[in-house]
């Protein structure tokens, strides 16, 4: 029979894949053994590079925020590498595409610490991602810096959260509100983990200062049909509309409620994932008048924003902008290489040892981690979209804010923390 | 009083909007049995399409003359999403027209990588496209505001519907689109070209996803990725108003459209969702062939 | 010399056995990483004997299969969640999203065998109960796709929007122990791993006896000709809801052993595109045959990793050209593509020695 003939070579076919598929990339690099040793444990040719890893999602819906981040840490990479390196070796990085896909995600962290062996990882944007990626880091003793605002609630010992905690963004922001543009609050976001959690946040902010809270929607990620709510909203007639809706969202609410007639003068709408880079997904003459809140716009004056923006427009592109999780990428790379130099090795505990009270002059001025949550000070700004699409600060802190992401430090926040356990 | 006629004025144009994303589709799915899940790529062309096009104006075009572009770019969006069709159809879609489930296997993969191929041409991040000016505001009734570019959408979807409905019923090509596609066999003893039919219906469908894509910029975001969010209410569309029918389409589509607001308006977005997908799925269990189906005694379609 | 071997212990039956050796003797060979994603693959595998049932033998195509694969997966994640958090705290998310105590639909999730055996009966009641209606109601070929594409919708959207109950879109992660065991240690993903490998084999075989008997038959039948089944007085709705209520059920096995391995469950993995993505593994492998698709969830889950690790920005390329190519020129997947080289290669074979016996062959 010739059909057995044929399934021996099928069936010869299938396992050499398998064999291939698992031993596939090893084979490349490094003998099995060798790499089992220590977390440095590279082969002799790749001894003066060190290697990292980047993970965000170049493809599927998150990519539209991802990419730029992406390239804002290899940015960081080559100037750092143009220096001389860190520890007089070169930073080699290797990347990952996380796909917009969480498991993808814990399976990239993993083949990043396990196989590739990398120093540390550079990556993340939604919660989903990082709280993917954070029982792998923790299992394996790697080292994750997170560049985006989130909800807090969280401090890993193997992260370091180089955007916003809620007190630094969302906090601020409430205050700044009822002070300047009034106390009837309508929350709008997307239906998912950040907007929930910081809803109930500011929802226990409100009450402790007495404002009101006319109203709360969440809509499904990715929708694009605003009409509804925008009629919810005229009816209530809030003040503030509070926004964390996400990505593409964003983009249709703003056009119709735009078209609804409803200008920033009616009603403002203050929005926390909302930068530079969706500001111009949303066409500037949509969003124009209304607010923003982070810790860095392309205009902030520094120094080191002006070098910053140049050296990312010149690699980039004249077109391109840069914007708060672009710059949290940016200079997380940069604190980890003073913590590698600082510490004389790329060795996980040493460096989080040595990230401790680490400071730098990022592009939207000074920054410190914290050295018991790992999160950074910064700068609260809050800032006005203009009609080139560059936002206007109109207000900030003055100084950096000390990071507090379970809201300790504030009496009305000490219901959910306790919920938490903390 | 005044929130019941905002109620009815939005349900109609969510109406609208679908309806102009599910008519080429009532096209190529209704009438040709092919389920193209490239549709919704087909929309983000169209989108594309205008964003091009207004950037042209922005740079070639002096300033009084910009609102033209959104004119400019509803034939322009039509042609080349039919452009796009018509290479579907030729490469691909003439091998399947007898396995419709592995038509949506098949143009699924086509969808993969125009969507990565509108990545790599435009980048990742959304692009923004200005509204023309005249369809900024909206008319003023009492207290009621109603955007001018909803109004805009809703004329564009019936204008639409009325060239479609024309096309198949006043003219002599559309008369051998339905000849076609009632008896194939027929049609072509009769001397109907057939593959030229076939091309023809699919660029047309094909085209009306560029429209459709064209006037979605004025509401939504214009991404590598906005093709996905349209196509499964598209589908549902068409599948609810009956497959084959254009006044299905219709139905189907201001009925989601109503349901779906009312469903939103008293409880929330997302369970408004939900419901209308239930909903969805309960009245095919009664009405399995939609509701407006053609009666027919062949028994294995 | 060799045709002699083939005939005598190359029979497709030592084969599979030999490739089940290979399977189990894996970890021996690999690196516990390597390990971990074939064993992911494999949990695939096992999802696509279901499919192929289903569509392959059957004819009915559902692009929901990621819902009933997810059900399964939160049903393991929750029970990992539940013994994480331990007896008196509730599970991190709920805390956030101002939960108070345990939802009552939780609370059967504490026993882990409970948990194992509502893993595979959930998916089981909700395909039986939609089947049921939908089959009665005749909703045939596209139009059940197409429904089955709403009822993902319907899921997908509460799963995300029920943060308290579900963890939305962060999904249920962040796992400790299992019975005990840390899920982190070698020792216990490797077991995992040889259970995977085992239900593979099991679901492969009992998915064979199903097929070689009588209602194998019927199957195939409902696929190449439901009406005249229905003329011969069988039920082909009845048929169709056992087959769907399976698939639904060995699906929701493999998504448990899925988060076992891969330590996270969320709404993403029960979305349309990897519902049709695993379609595609049916696909490329060859509808109808059972080792296909087994291979084909093996081989593009191995693409997909090796080609995005190098080259993120062309995975979609190829996979969208998998796709089409599959679809339009290989319609019957890989096991066919081998099917017409082996009739060339024995036909070649067989020249020399007697050119007549090639027509014979043939037929």
């Amino acid at each position: 029979m010739k059909v057995k003939q044929f399934y021996l070579f099928l069936l010869m076919v299938a396992f050499t894949t398998i064999i291939v598929a698992c031993s596939g990339s090893n084979g490349a690099s490094t003998p099995e053994e060798g790499s089992s040793g220590s977390t440095e444990g590279t082969s002799d040719s790749d001894e003066d590079v060190i290697e990292v890893g980047i993970l965000h999602s170049l493809s599927g819906t998150m990519a539209i925020s991802e990419t730029s981040v992406h390239d804002a840490e290899l940015l960081a990479i080559n100037e750092i590498n143009e220096n001389g390196g860190v520890l007089g070796k070169q930073i080699k990085p290797v990347i990952e595409d996380g796909a917009s896909d969480w498991p993808t995600f814990a399976e990239k962290a993993k083949k990043l610490l396990q196989q590739d062996k990398v120093a540390t990882i550079f990556g993340g944007w939604t919660s989903a991602s990082r709280k993917a990626m954070l029982p792998v880091v923790e299992e394996s003793n790697g080292l994750l810096w997170y560049p985006v605002q989130y909800e807090g609630m969280e401090s890993s010992p193997n992260i370091f959260y180089t955007g916003a905690a809620p007190n630094q963004q969302i906090v601020p922001a409430v205050d700044w509100l009822l002070e300047n543009r009034g106390t009837k609050f309508y929350l709008l976001g997307s239906d998912y983990v950040f907007p929930r959690t910081a809803n109930a946040a500011i929802k226990a902010q409100l009450e402790d200062a007495g404002a009101d809270l006319v109203g709360e929607e969440y809509t499904p990620l990715g929708h694009t049909d605003y009409n509804t709510v925008i009629a919810k909203i005229k009816s209530e007639k809030p003040d503030v509309i509070f926004n964390t809706l996400n990505g593409d969202s964003n983009v249709a609410f703003f056009k119709q409620l735009k078209d609804a007639g409803i200008t920033s003068e009616d009603i403002t709408v203050l929005s926390v994932s909302v930068a530079e880079e969706e500001v111009r997904g949303i066409g500037a003459d949509a969003i124009a008048g209304h607010l923003t809140s982070w810790n860095y716009y392309q205009t902030t004056e520094t120094p080191e924003n002006s070098e910053f923006v140049a050296a990312y427009k010149a690699a980039y592109g004249e077109d391109r902008v840069t914007a708060d999780p672009i710059e949290a990428g940016y200079f997380g790379v940069y604190l980890w290489a003073a913590a590698v130099e600082k510490a004389g090795t790329t060795d996980v505990d040493a460096v989080k040892e040595a990230a401790k009270e680490l400071e730098f002059q990022a592009p939207g001025g000074l920054v410190k981690v914290d050295g018991e949550n790992q999160h950074v000070y910064k700068t609260v700004r809050i800032g006005e979209v203009q009609g080139d699409g560059q936002i206007k600060e109109l207000w900030n802190s003055g100084e950096p804010v000390k990071p507090d992401p379970f809201l300790k430090g504030f009496d009305w926040a000490s219901g959910l923390a306790e919920s938490l356990g903390q | 009083m005044s929130g019941t006629i905002l109620t009815l004025f939005n349900g109609l144009s969510l109406g609208s909007i679908l309806l102009l994303i599910a008519l080429g589709l009532a096209v190529t799915f209704g009438l040709m049995k092919v389920i193209n899940m490239a549709h919704g790529e087909l929309i983000m062309i169209g989108a594309y399409v205008t964003y091009v096009i207004q950037s042209l104006f922005l740079k070639y075009v002096p300033e009084p003359f910009f609102d033209l572009y959104f004119l400019l770019s509803i034939p322009i969006a039509f042609l080349i999403a039919a452009g796009f069709g018509i290479l579907l159809e030729v490469s691909l879609i003439r091998f399947l027209y007898k396995r419709p489930l592995d038509s949506l296997l098949a143009t699924y993969g086509v969808g993969l990588m125009l969507q990565q191929l509108a990545r790599s041409i435009f980048g990742a991040p959304n692009v923004g496209v200005q509204s023309p000016s005249f369809l900024n505001g909206g008319l003023t009734i009492g207290t009621l505001v109603l955007p001018y570019s909803r109004i805009f959408i809703l004329s564009l979807s019936i204008l639409c519907l009325v060239a479609i409905f024309l096309y198949f019923y006043r003219t002599t090509n559309g008369r051998r689109v339905r000849a076609v596609m009632q008896n194939r066999q027929m049609a072509e003893c009769l001397g109907v070209q057939t593959r030229r039919v076939d091309l023809v219906t699919f660029a047309i469908g094909s085209g009306f996803a560029g429209i459709a894509g064209c006037a979605l910029t004025l509401l939504g975001p214009i991404g590598p990725t906005i093709g996905t969010y349209y196509i499964i209410d598209a589908f549902m569309v068409v599948v609810v108003g009956g497959v084959g029918a254009l006044v299905g389409a219709v139905v189907g589509a201001f009925g989601i459209g109503f349901f779906n607001t009312i469903f939103e308006f008293f409880t929330s977005a997302t369970i408004g969702k939900v419901l209308v997908f239930m909903l969805i799925i309960a009245f095919l269990q009664w009405r399995p062939s939609g509701l407006v189906s053609s009666r027919s005694r062949v028994l294995d379609e | 010399m060799g045709k002699i071997m083939n005939q005598s212990i190359f029979n497709k039956k030592n084969l599979l056995l030999l490739g089940f050796i290979v399977l189990l003797i894996a970890p021996l060979f690999l690196t516990d990483f390597r390990l971990n994603l074939l064993g992911k693959y494999l949990a695939f595998a096992i999802l696509v004997i279901g499919l192929d049932l289903l569509w392959g033998y059957t004819g009915v195509l559902s692009l929901g299969h990621g819902i009933f694969f997810g059900i399964g997966a939160y049903a393991m994640g929750m029970y990992l969640k539940l013994e994480a958090s331990g007896t008196t705290k509730l599970p991190d998310f709920m805390a956030w999203s101002g939960v108070q105590e345990l939802p009552f639909i939780w609370v059967p999730f504490q026993n882990p065998i409970l948990a194992i055996i509502l893993g595979i009966f959930i998916p089981l009641m909700i395909a039986l109960l939609l089947g049921l209606l939908t089959f009665r109601n005749r909703i045939n070929g596209v139009y059940f796709t197409i429904l089955s594409q709403a009822l993902v919708v319907v899921v997908v959207t509460l799963f995300v929007g029920q943060q308290g109950l579900t963890g939305g879109t962060n999904g249920l992660t962040s796992f400790n122990t299992i019975f005990g065991f840390s899920l982190a240690s070698t020792t216990t993903q490797t077991v995992i791993y040889l259970i995977t490998a085992a239900v593979l084999a099991i679901v492969y075989f009992a998915s064979k006896v199903l097929i070689n008997g009588r209602l194998g038959q019927v199957l195939i039948g409902i696929r190449d000709g439901e009406n005249r089944l229905r003329f011969l007085g069988y039920d082909p709705a009845i048929f169709k809801t056992f087959i769907y209520a399976l698939s639904a059920g060995i699906a929701g096995l493999a998504g448990m052993l899925f988060v076992l391995q891969v330590g996270i469950i969320s709404p993403t993995m029960m979305g349309i595109i990897p519902s049709i993505e695993m379609v595609l593994w049916v696909a490329l492998g060859g509808r109808g045959t059972l080792i296909g698709p087994v291979i084909g969830a093996i081989l593009v889950n191995w693409a997909k990793t090796s080609f995005s690790e190098s080259y993120p920005d062309i995975w979609l390329y190829f996979l969208g050209l998998m796709f089409v190519i599959v679809v339009v020129f290989l319609p019957d997947g890989l096991m066919g593509l081998f099917k017409k080289f082996q009739k060339r290669w024995s036909g070649l074979h067989d020249k020399q020695p007697d050119s007549a016996r090639v027509e014979k062959n043939y037929s």
